[in-house]
């Protein structure tokens, strides 16, 4: 019988409570000191629509959504007649036994287990608004009593969520016990397997979305303004700051360091931080797919005016609105070429927590370093979902400001500042900041063409020089964005290429193949441009797959772009129905290219 | 020779820009002269200036004064937006903004909206033709109905009073100008630049190549025939021990919280800028005879204006020190706990 691996999905209609009780349920699970993930696919809307939520206990460790499905919980009247479909042959489902099970929900093999769980809520909680809620406690407890969840680690993760309010842990507990009831009274017996307590098993590790990590990262990077306008799956992140950022940022004159404005639109958030950087402030915008298209224009004017500005893009399924509360990879190309005209910018892509913070941290450093925009790609699966992790850790390294001169550097040098004048190649030249009070600091920034001394220009040298110029800056980017890292000893014949949140289920997917008698190794680059190490992986594999979720292969495309003589080695694996990738999806494409 | 200086020892040509690039008698150049007399007489460090444009001919003027000033000449509309940042950044220098009708209450206008819902700290100019001058005259938002282009189209929409709208949408200083009327329009610059919130400056700047000709109610000749002002008005900067002559009988006198003080000589009964529905009004009969209301419009020293709203400390946040903005790397300790289970 299987121990610690069991994936169970919960069917339920989204405001009814599920949001509580799901985390209940995978809280106490990790506080059992089990390896297991959650996903949440939950509908653009408030209360009413359909919302899944999956559990996956896996001894291996691996976190991302698995689509075999053991136990299916039908709490959902709207979604029953499907989700009994989803459940794997010889799995289980859960339902509410109040009301007998209608014929049309039976499948063949698969064993129904009833919890009466709207009798058991009305027996033991007073009529109210509490009570309709209550309903999906008792699943957590139908669950914890066939799979052996222990009520100890449930009782302390209640008491972790709602603390100061005893009378709410009381009804919550009670309805959990009567439905752990329910079950051992009926004495049921199945062959899913069961949860053991692991000794030590998560010590010291943490719980958190993306979107957390990458709001601490932007408060350790700095941030003093921030702008944004709500979208999903984009709002927690600038939530998250506003959230921390009176904690760690302590005030001065009794005042604020820092100011957190909800802009109009996408177009005047992406502006705000234009004029924030311009005028020396580290500031940031995160949005979406929607927002991304809007602050096309503004992106143009920080590449061109040489404007530091860092945004933040948690992707999610478009195009257009597209499936707003689904993840995807597909704005990847949107980020790299942002904006009209010749363009191109750095993107920073994190593939985890520690990523997260890490180069959200980072992002301004290069930003400013750069003088122009730095994009961080994450999406929905990494930003909204809870992932188990490692604590974060900063390094505690200074803030990179680039080349900005003061007043004193100004008197200090000889000749007269010439705002556009690169003079280490590096495409970038040295900027001034507002404030700076000596006479030659000022300067006129435009997103007209400007020469070398800072003045309009429409000469069509100039113009030729200058985009050269600032395309020298990616470059420049491609040395200073992190290594990739690499998963395995490097020297298998077969190489994965993975980014994002696409890289856990890719590590399923080739340890999968292991098993099979097939190594590979993984790649995970950890920004755009690609780095040279990772040219010299697809050099060094005799075949490589590349893993993205996204329609048109737009990672595949960057390769083909800068190096066509590599693209005959990538096979393309494509997942892109918006729900968090899986090991199985990964594989199910693997064995098609296999047979082409 | 001893050369004019003001308070601060500068002179005049510590106030100029590059040479301009509007055409010959543009209005936008004469706001210019106006832009450079006021923070002349204001005795503002240019140094201390932030100027901040959108797109179109207007958009192009801050290079054209002040050239010791940072200036950002940014997108279509969007100055609004930028300043906010700007500001946010660094409270403590003197934002100048200036754009055109089709860049504040076409493309722009929502931005322009919460720009003044906020009464972030700016002096924020209109320089208002009519028209669209560089694309070589288009209709702006703010042409009048039944006013005829050069090439004959007769405009068929109400047009955008900016005035109005700004008052609307809570602007805290309203003022509508004439670029020809230099000793009107400096002193009411000098008031903007001295207010604390979002100052509005409608200038009516006649377009001498595209909405000058028989037909338009914005050519020089129908603005000058049409100007209605509402006051005389003086300006006299903070710490200026100087006696206005001030009639208590007629006269309004404001004194702005950086201590300078404005005289409004009526010219009209019963005009006090201070009454938001009087000022809404006011702009309406004027707009209902086809007449310029200028003047200090509508003035409201009361709201608090962004800087105070976003409680802002007494150092730039661009100019914060490392160690305030970088939190200890063991700060994260105990966050980390708050995420375990």
């Amino acid at each position: 019988m299987p121990i610690n691996d069991i994936n169970i999905c919960v069917a339920t209609a989204n405001g009814s409570g599920s949001a509580s009780s799901n985390n209940i349920l995978f809280k106490s699970i990790f506080h059992m000191g089990i390896p297991c993930s959650s996903k949440n696919m939950f509908p653009s809307n408030i209360q009413g629509l359909p919302t899944w939520y999956q559990i996956r206990a896996n001894a291996e460790g691996f976190m991302a959504r698995k689509d075999v499905i053991d136990v299916m919980v039908i709490f959902n009247p709207a979604t029953e007649t499907e989700d009994v479909t989803r459940v794997r042959k010889g799995g289980m489902v859960v339902y509410d036994s109040t009301k007998e099970l209608d014929d049309s929900l039976l499948v063949e093999g698969v064993q129904y287990v009833g919890v009466p769980a709207e009798q058991l809520v009305k027996d033991n909680v007073k009529a109210g608004v509490l009570r309709k809620k209550m309903r999906n406690m008792v699943y957590v407890g139908a669950v914890a009593g066939l799979f052996n969840v222990s009520m100890n680690s449930i009782e302390y993760v209640l008491k972790a969520t709602f603390g100061n309010k005893p009378e709410v842990i009381e009804s919550n507990l009670r309805c959990i016990k009567v439905g752990y009831e329910s079950i051992l009274e009926q004495n049921i017996s199945h062959d899913l397997g069961t949860l053991e307590e692991i000794d030590g098993g998560n010590k010291n590790k943490i719980i958190l979305e993306g979107n957390t990590a990458a709001a601490l990262g932007c408060i350790f990077g700095g941030v003093s303004v921030v702008s944004w306008y709500p979208i999903t799956p984009s709002s927690s992140l600038a939530e998250s700051i506003e959230q921390y950022l009176p904690k760690l940022r302590p005030e001065k004159d009794g005042k604020k360091t820092y100011a957190v404005i909800q802009a109009e639109d996408e177009i005047a958030a992406a502006g705000m931080v234009l004029g924030a950087n311009w005028a020396g402030a580290r500031s940031m915008t995160c949005t979406s797919g929607p927002g991304l298209s809007l602050m096309n224009e503004m992106v143009g004017l920080s590449y061109f005016g040489e404007v530091p500005c860092n945004i933040f893009i948690i992707q999610r399924g478009g195009p257009s609105t597209g499936l707003p509360t689904r993840t995807q990879q597909s704005d990847l190309l949107s980020m790299y070429t942002c904006s009209h005209g010749d363009t191109k910018h750095p993107v920073l892509i994190p593939y985890d927590m520690r990523t997260n913070f890490e180069l959200s941290r980072f992002s301004f450093d290069l930003s400013e370093r750069l003088q122009t925009t730095v994009f961080f790609a994450s999406d929905l699966d990494l930003g909204m979902n809870l992932w188990i992790s490692e604590p974060l850790e900063d390094s505690g390294a200074p803030l990179d400001r680039g080349e900005v001169l003061s007043e004193e550097d100004l008197k200090a040098r000889g000749e007269k500042f010439a705002r556009f004048m690169d003079e280490d190649g590096d495409g970038v030249a040295a900027r001034t900041i507002p404030g700076n009070m000596h006479r030659d600091a000022a300067y006129f920034t435009s997103g007209a063409l400007q020469n070398s001394l800072g003045r309009r220009s429409e000469h069509e040298d100039e113009y030729r020089d200058t985009l050269l110029r600032v395309r020298q800056k990616l470059e420049t980017a491609r040395e200073l964005i992190p290594p990739p890292v690499v998963l395995g000893n490097g020297d298998q014949k077969i190489g994965f290429i993975a980014l994002g949140s696409s890289v856990e289920a890719t590590r399923e997917a080739v340890s999968r193949l292991s098993k099979k008698g097939i190594e590979a190794d993984i790649i995970i680059p950890l920004g755009l441009p690609l780095h040279d190490e990772l040219y010299a992986f697809i050099e060094g594999h005799e075949k490589v797959y590349l893993v993205e979720q996204n329609r048109d292969g737009q990672v595949l495309s960057i390769i083909r772009d800068e190096r066509p003589e590599l693209s005959h080695k990538i096979n393309s694996i494509r997942v892109f129905n918006g729900l968090p990738i899986t090991a199985g999806g990964v594989m199910e494409e693997y064995n098609r290219l296999g047979e082409v | 020779m001893n050369q004019k200086v003001n308070k601060i020892e500068l002179s005049e040509k510590d106030y100029q820009g590059a040479p301009s690039s509007m055409c010959q008698g543009c209005g936008h150049d004469a706001i210019s002269a106006s832009i450079r007399k006021a923070f002349y007489e204001s005795s503002i460090d240019p140094r201390t200036v932030m100027k901040l444009s959108g797109i179109g001919c207007s958009s192009k003027t801050p290079a054209y004064f002040m050239g010791q000033s940072f200036g950002i000449n940014s997108v279509h509309g969007r100055m609004a937006a930028i300043a906010t940042g700007a500001h946010a950044a660094n409270h403590l220098m003197t934002p100048i903004g200036v754009s055109g009708d089709g860049d504040t209450s076409a493309i722009g206008l929502g931005n322009f909206c919460h720009m003044v819902r906020r009464n972030l700290n700016i002096t924020y100019i209109i320089e208002n033709n009519g028209v669209y001058g560089l694309t070589k005259g288009q209709f702006s938002a703010t042409a009048d109905k039944g006013t005829v282009l050069k090439k004959g189209q007769i405009n068929q929409n109400d047009p955008i009073d900016i005035c109005q709208l700004a008052i609307t949408m809570g602007a805290t200083f309203v003022a509508r100008s004439f670029s020809g009327d230099r000793k009107q329009l400096a002193p009411l610059i000098q008031a903007a630049a001295a207010h604390q919130g979002t100052a509005i400056l409608d200038v009516l700047s006649p377009c001498v190549t595209f909405n000058n000709h028989e037909g338009s109610t914005k050519s020089l000749k129908s603005i000058r025939a049409n100007l209605d002002p509402v006051h005389d008005l003086d300006f006299t900067p903070p710490a200026e021990d100087i006696a206005v002559d001030y009639d208590p009988g007629t006269d309004v006198e404001v004194t702005l919280h950086d201590g300078s003080r404005i005289v409004l000589t009526k010219l009209r009964e019963n005009y006090d800028p201070r009454k938001r529905m009087a000022a809404l009004v006011a702009l309406d009969d004027a707009i209902q005879q086809d007449k310029f209301l200028t003047g200090l419009i509508y003035l409201d020293q009361n709201t608090p204006s962004f800087a105070e709203q976003m409680q802002l400390p007494d150092t730039a946040l661009a100019y914060l020190s490392e160690k305030e903005l970088r939190p200890n790397p063991k700060a994260l300790d105990a966050i980390n706990d708050s995420f375990k289970v």
